[in-house]
């Protein structure tokens, strides 16, 4: 399923956070977000997910403008991950990954076979199926993030957005995290703010810097010393990897 | 899920729709049997039955109408009173994403107090106003006040706790305003026994009222468990599970607000009921709404109900506001939850 903005602009107030940004994302592809603190991916994943509204432009996702779908209907095809969620309930890994049915459920209808079809996969995906029943307060950063997407694969989505998912996670669990993402047969956008990761599992990449959209391509077409230099202002050199289109960045000190 | 399952889950719920029913039922009916003048649960049931239409039996006219025109009347309107003060305090917790929050958060209890002393000290449309009809309206002011100071509860939810806040602290110094400055000895009790609540004045058209309201919120607010559930990680995540966040939020002020200003209204300000029975039920059937706000509208009625029992007896001769046995029970349960909701460490 493609995700495809026209001239997307949001503000609050009189500032300007996104500002005239188009984009298209085919079908299966993962395409990273990237830029500075402050340059507008987490509002811009927000509009593309239709949680915002934006003040112009509009969003299409499999060709159908999104503004015009109903909230519910809208997100038995799109999930939203965002980044460390909490909740001060005591629910179980289950209860949280059942919520992901939302969407497909009636006001008062039971829980049925497809449901529950849903739940074990999205847990054995995520490889948490031996802990639905343990409760989330017992578990770790990484353990909350694989279960908030498992969550978001019940819902069984055919377009995912993840906002910084890999946020206060050991290195581990970053790269399994994103790998899972990758191998999932859906389409996906992620914020992302560590730059070799970005190179590493997204097929293609855009730099945000001030709201517009200042690149977009490979990542080896977009990870330039230039690009660093002016939109991150830092000096790094670039290594091209054996594995062929994916930059490796080595920042120097200074 | 196989279908024996959901066959199982039938079955338990039933039983405990029954379980939970008799322990009510009982409650009313010792309820109604307890006080100064203790009537035999026969009797009791008897002169139920009479006022039922369904028996027809010889009764000391006394015994049956203190029965059906006094104990019965006040055993109900405690039953609904606790069940829809329980059910908006669950609510409430869940919309705020606050363990803390009950149904008094919003200002309502404030307002009506304000509204309730407009009509004792000030005589503000004494004869057409009745006391309930006054704190009906000043609880409804307050809702307003809230509303307008959180955007129609549009901008998050400690936003509007804060609101809450204001409106309670602004009423309050309006009702101790009016009263130190209007009110004799006699009013100045006067209100302070309505603050604490008291179903003394509990007759057959409160119990109608309720039948209605109470109820009527309970289902509402069933067919919004899903959504509520999806609140567990806050607005923005509910919004992205399919949920109109602003809409549903709205219309669950709405009826919690209804819920507590008719409730309010009646019996006053009963503490600590809304903010303990969502906890007790929590512990016993999980965080899932679906269950929960059945079994706090349950819970919530028996609590009050035993309450109610309890304050009659406590003192010989003597009805101690109910406010004040709900809250001697609840304060040491709501130490509890401020114990174990400290900072994991």
């Amino acid at each position: 399923m493609s995700v495809v903005a026209h001239n997307l602009s949001w503000g609050v107030k009189r500032k300007t956070i996104v500002s005239d940004v188009s984009l298209t994302v085919g079908p299966g592809e993962t395409l990273g977000l990237i830029g500075p603190n402050g340059s507008g991916k987490s509002s811009l994943l927000r509009l593309l997910a239709g949680l915002r509204r934006p003040a112009s432009g509009r969003v299409e996702i499999n060709e159908q403008d999104i503004a015009q779908v109903p909230r519910k209907a809208l997100s038995r095809q799109v999930a939203f991950v965002q980044q460390s969620a909490e909740t001060d309930t005591n629910v179980a890994v289950a209860d949280v990954v059942r919520l992901g049915r939302t969407p497909h459920r009636s006001a008062l209808s039971g829980w049925s076979e497809a449901d529950e079809t849903a739940v074990r996969g999205a847990l054995a995906r995520v490889d948490m199926t031996s802990r639905s029943a343990q409760a989330w307060q017992t578990l770790s950063g990484g353990e909350r993030q694989r279960v908030h997407i498992a969550r978001a694969l019940a819902q069984v989505p055919q377009v995912m957005f993840l906002d910084e998912p890999t946020n206060h996670l050991d290195i581990h669990h970053q790269i399994e995290i994103l790998r899972m993402v990758r191998d999932l047969d859906l389409t996906s956008v992620i914020a992302l703010h560590d730059l070799n990761l970005a190179a590493m599992f997204c097929d293609r990449i855009v730099v945000l810097q001030e709201g517009s959209v200042c690149a977009c391509g490979t990542p080896q077409a977009v990870l330039t010393r230039d690009i660093l230099h002016d939109v991150f202002r830092v000096t790094a050199q670039i290594e091209g990897s054996a594995d062929a289109g994916r930059p490796h960045i080595r920042y120097s000190a200074g | 899920m196989s279908i024996g399952v959901i066959d199982r889950e039938i079955v338990r719920l039933g039983l405990l729709t029954l379980v939970s029913a008799t322990v009510l039922a009982f409650a009313v009916a010792f309820a109604t049997a307890i006080g100064d003048y203790t009537i035999s649960l026969g009797t009791v049931s008897l002169a139920i039955g009479n006022g039922l239409g369904l028996t027809a039996a010889e009764l000391p006219p006394i015994e049956e109408s203190v029965v059906w025109d006094l104990r019965l009347s006040r055993a109900l309107v405690a039953a609904f009173a606790g069940a829809g003060l329980a059910l908006c305090g669950a609510i409430l917790q869940a919309l705020l994403r606050n363990p803390l929050a009950e149904p008094f958060v919003l200002g309502i209890s404030a307002g009506a107090s304000t509204g309730a002393v407009c009509v004792i000290i000030l005589g503000i449309g004494a004869g057409s106003l009745t006391l309930s009809a006054g704190a009906f309206a000043g609880a409804f002011a307050a809702f307003g006040v809230v509303a307008l100071l959180s955007n129609g509860a549009t901008s998050g939810p400690n936003h509007t706790i804060l609101a809450g806040v204001a409106a309670s602290q602004l009423f309050n110094a309006l009702t101790s305003y009016i009263v130190t400055t209007s009110g004799n000895a006699e009013q100045a009790r006067n209100v302070m026994f309505w603050l604490l609540g008291s179903f003394g004045g509990a007759r057959w058209p409160d119990v109608q009222l309720l039948a209605v309201v109470v109820p009527l919120g309970l289902v509402l607010c069933v067919t919004m468990a899903r959504a509520l559930d999806a609140f567990t990680f806050g607005d923005e995540d509910a919004a992205a599970l399919g949920v109109s966040v602003g809409r549903i939020r709205l219309t669950l002020f709405a009826v919690t607000a209804v819920m507590t200003a008719t409730i309010v209204s009646m019996v006053g300000a009963i503490g600590f009921v809304g903010l303990v029975v969502p906890h007790a039920a929590r512990y016993l059937v999980g965080p899932m709404h679906m269950r929960l706000l059945p079994a706090c509208a349950v819970i919530g009625a028996i609590f009050m109900v035993t309450a109610d029992i309890v304050s009659r007896v406590i003192v010989a001769q003597q009805t101690v506001p109910i406010g004040v046995v709900t809250a001697l029970v609840g304060v040491p349960f709501f130490a509890i939850i401020l114990y174990r909701a400290r900072p994991q460490t």
